[in-house]
């Protein structure tokens, strides 16, 4: 089982290919993983009889000398996602019960691309914040663990990220190959970085969203969490495509990401936006970054300094444009269609209860907050200022990619924390995505690369940034980053380990 | 700005979230402290700059005005907490 779960997606595509093992040994080994790494809670639901199922019909296919380009990778999927007839939660209250009655089209691609459904991954309440502490399921653990020098230091148990924890969790655990996140405001990178693995957001609009439980629907971009640069290449690549059901969803064919990793960056021009050396930033971060640019300067590109002026207005656009989102997609959870009904004398009473006894604090807190900038009278001062200011930040990339191919800047502003910290004060939490917020309001590509450890042995993640729909560069200058880095370290529980 | 009391629970009422009345203090508190927060934007000069509803640089494409689904009144109310031949149910609503 260790040698089954140590592959990467493109090592176990290989082996499966060659006949090495089977589909099904392949998902037994990572059903084994689940239940050892348990303790983690990055599961809500596990699938195991469904992934038996997947596996011997890739098996199926494979004999027939008919398999698909995915078959038998088993994965896991981000419980925002709606699996037809499976338990989907948004790791709310409210959605006690819910089994869709269809398929997200991102998961329908990956399994019609032969990959293997392990479950549904943990994650924060409706993908509202960067710990993983929100859901209603419990919070998810990080499988590293710092490790002082003399072995006695702050040994607590520490976030995964989010609001993807759960998938990043499964994958550095070795509990899943590979899973689907979604990033609003960070909720693929910043888990990615937590959790040392790779974490891609691509162009909004590169993959669907339909049937992804909506938090932002401006923001929301569904995208792998894998092992590899190459892996999240390969996953990204039977993810993306136009789908009519989402309007955003961009008619454009989709490259072939892994064709794309050529390892040749020379003459590639890599941005370093002076605005994202922010006052207070950990020295060691700073330290990160600078070797980053060391070693892409090294693989023949050309380092610049770019300015993004508007980045500091990132946060605060954010969190008026993503609450106002949240409030009006929220407010279909009214216990009338699906999942939790508290009884009311009337028909306000039951929403009022529902909702009460339904929606945890940060949701209860975001939609509040969205009701409020887009009541009358506050509309303009809140909303239309701050889709100005979105505005002005996408310009601010526009600008920038002029004169450079990509950007290159830390992922998260630390390295994992301890569960319960910060929880207390809401700011403190939301700048955990001061890095990684911009992108999802200029909607560009940006992927998560584990590059170094923290002084007390935590990953650290640099991320590569893009201009819109120009993924296959930032997956090369990825790779570029990843074989650099030579990141090798694995986290305190894997399973097999 | 300071958000009172009376404000919570009138934002509250339209988001159709209860709460109790020893809630609404603590909430005037940190969903004042957020909106310090996103205060900030005052300070950037928008004049002139059109407000951006979405990245995607595509027009919003028209679909063929067709019924495409359908048909399956069982799966649409099989999620409800409570539904009655085929339609879902809630509390009394005429008097």
């Amino acid at each position: 089982m260790t040698r089954l779960v140590g592959l990467t997606l493109a090592e176990a595509r290989a082996g499966l290919a060659a006949r090495q093992f089977s589909a099904r040994e392949l998902a037994e080994a990572y059903i084994a993983a689940m239940a050892e790494t348990r303790g983690l809670n990055a599961f809500i639901t596990e699938t195991p009889q469904r992934a038996l199922e997947m596996a011997d019909a890739a098996d199926a296919r494979r004999a027939k000398g008919e398999a698909l380009p995915l078959d038998g990778i088993p994965l896991a999927i981000k419980d925002l996602f709606c699996t037809e007839g499976v338990l989907t939660t948004a790791a709310s209250h409210i959605l006690d019960g819910f089994a869709p009655p269809y398929e997200s089209t991102v998961t329908a691609n990956l399994w019609r691309a032969g990959a293997v459904m392990l479950g549904k991954t943990n994650l924060d309440e409706f993908a509202m914040g960067s710990s993983n502490t929100t859901s209603f399921y419990g919070p998810v653990e990080n499988p590293w663990r710092r490790r002082s020098k003399d072995g006695r230091g702050d040994n607590r148990p520490l976030v995964p990220g989010g609001s993807s924890g759960g998938s990043a969790a499964a994958v550095a655990a070795r509990a899943a190959l590979a899973a689907t996140g979604t990033d609003t405001g960070g909720s693929i990178r910043q888990p990615a970085s937590f959790c040392g693995i790779v974490g891609m957001k691509p162009t909004y609009g590169r993959c669907s969203r339909w049937g992804v439980v909506a938090f932002a629907s401006s923001l929301d971009h569904p995208g792998p969490m894998t092992r590899t640069v190459r892996d999240a290449a390969i996953m990204l690549g039977e993810m993306a495509g136009h789908d009519p059901k989402d309007s955003t969803s961009a008619p454009l064919p989709v490259p072939d990401y892994e064709a794309a990793l050529s390892g040749d960056i020379r003459g590639m021009r890599v941005g370093i936006p002076r605005e994202y050396r922010v006052a207070g930033m950990p020295a060691e971060i700073e330290a990160l970054w600078q070797q980053g640019v060391a070693w892409l300067r090294d693989a023949g590109a050309t380092p610049v300094e770019v300015s993004l002026p508007h980045t500091q207005y990132a946060l605060p656009a954010y969190y008026i444009i993503a609450p106002a989102e949240a409030s009006s997609n929220l407010a279909r959870y009214d216990g009338v269609r699906f999942g939790l009904r508290v009884p009311g004398d009337s028909l306000d009473a039951m929403y009022e209860a529902t909702r009460a006894a339904g929606f945890g604090a940060e949701v209860r807190r975001r939609v509040l907050i969205g009701t409020y900038v887009l009541s009358a009278g506050y509309y303009d001062a809140y909303y239309l200022k701050a889709q100005r200011v979105r505005a002005l930040i996408a310009g601010d990339f526009t600008r920038a990619f002029q004169d450079v191919d990509v950007l290159l800047a830390p992922t998260a502003p630390s390295a994992a924390f301890p569960i319960g910290e910060k929880s207390e004060d809401p700011i403190a939490m939301y700048l955990n995505d001061v890095f990684t917020v911009p992108a999802d309001l200029a909607g560009l590509p940006a992927v998560s690369v584990p590059a170094g450890l923290s002084a007390d042995a935590l990953p650290l993640g640099l991320q590569i940034i893009g201009r819109a729909f120009d993924e296959a560069t930032v997956l090369r200058a990825a790779e570029v980053l990843e074989g650099a880095a030579g990141f090798s370290h694995l986290p305190s529980l894997v399973a097999g380990g | 700005m300071a958000l009172d009391k009376a404000t919570v629970a009138r934002i509250a009422t339209l988001a159709r979230i209860r709460l109790s009345e020893d809630e609404l203090e603590p909430l005037a508190a940190e969903l004042s402290h957020i909106l310090t927060f996103v205060e900030q934007l005052a300070a950037v000069d928008t004049e002139g700059v059109a407000p951006m509803s979405s990245v995607a640089d595509i027009a919003l494409p028209m679909r063929d005005d067709k019924v495409t689904d359908g048909n399956c009144p069982d799966a649409i109310v099989g999620n409800a907490p409570q539904s009655a031949r085929g339609f879902f149910a809630v509390p009394k609503v005429v008097e």
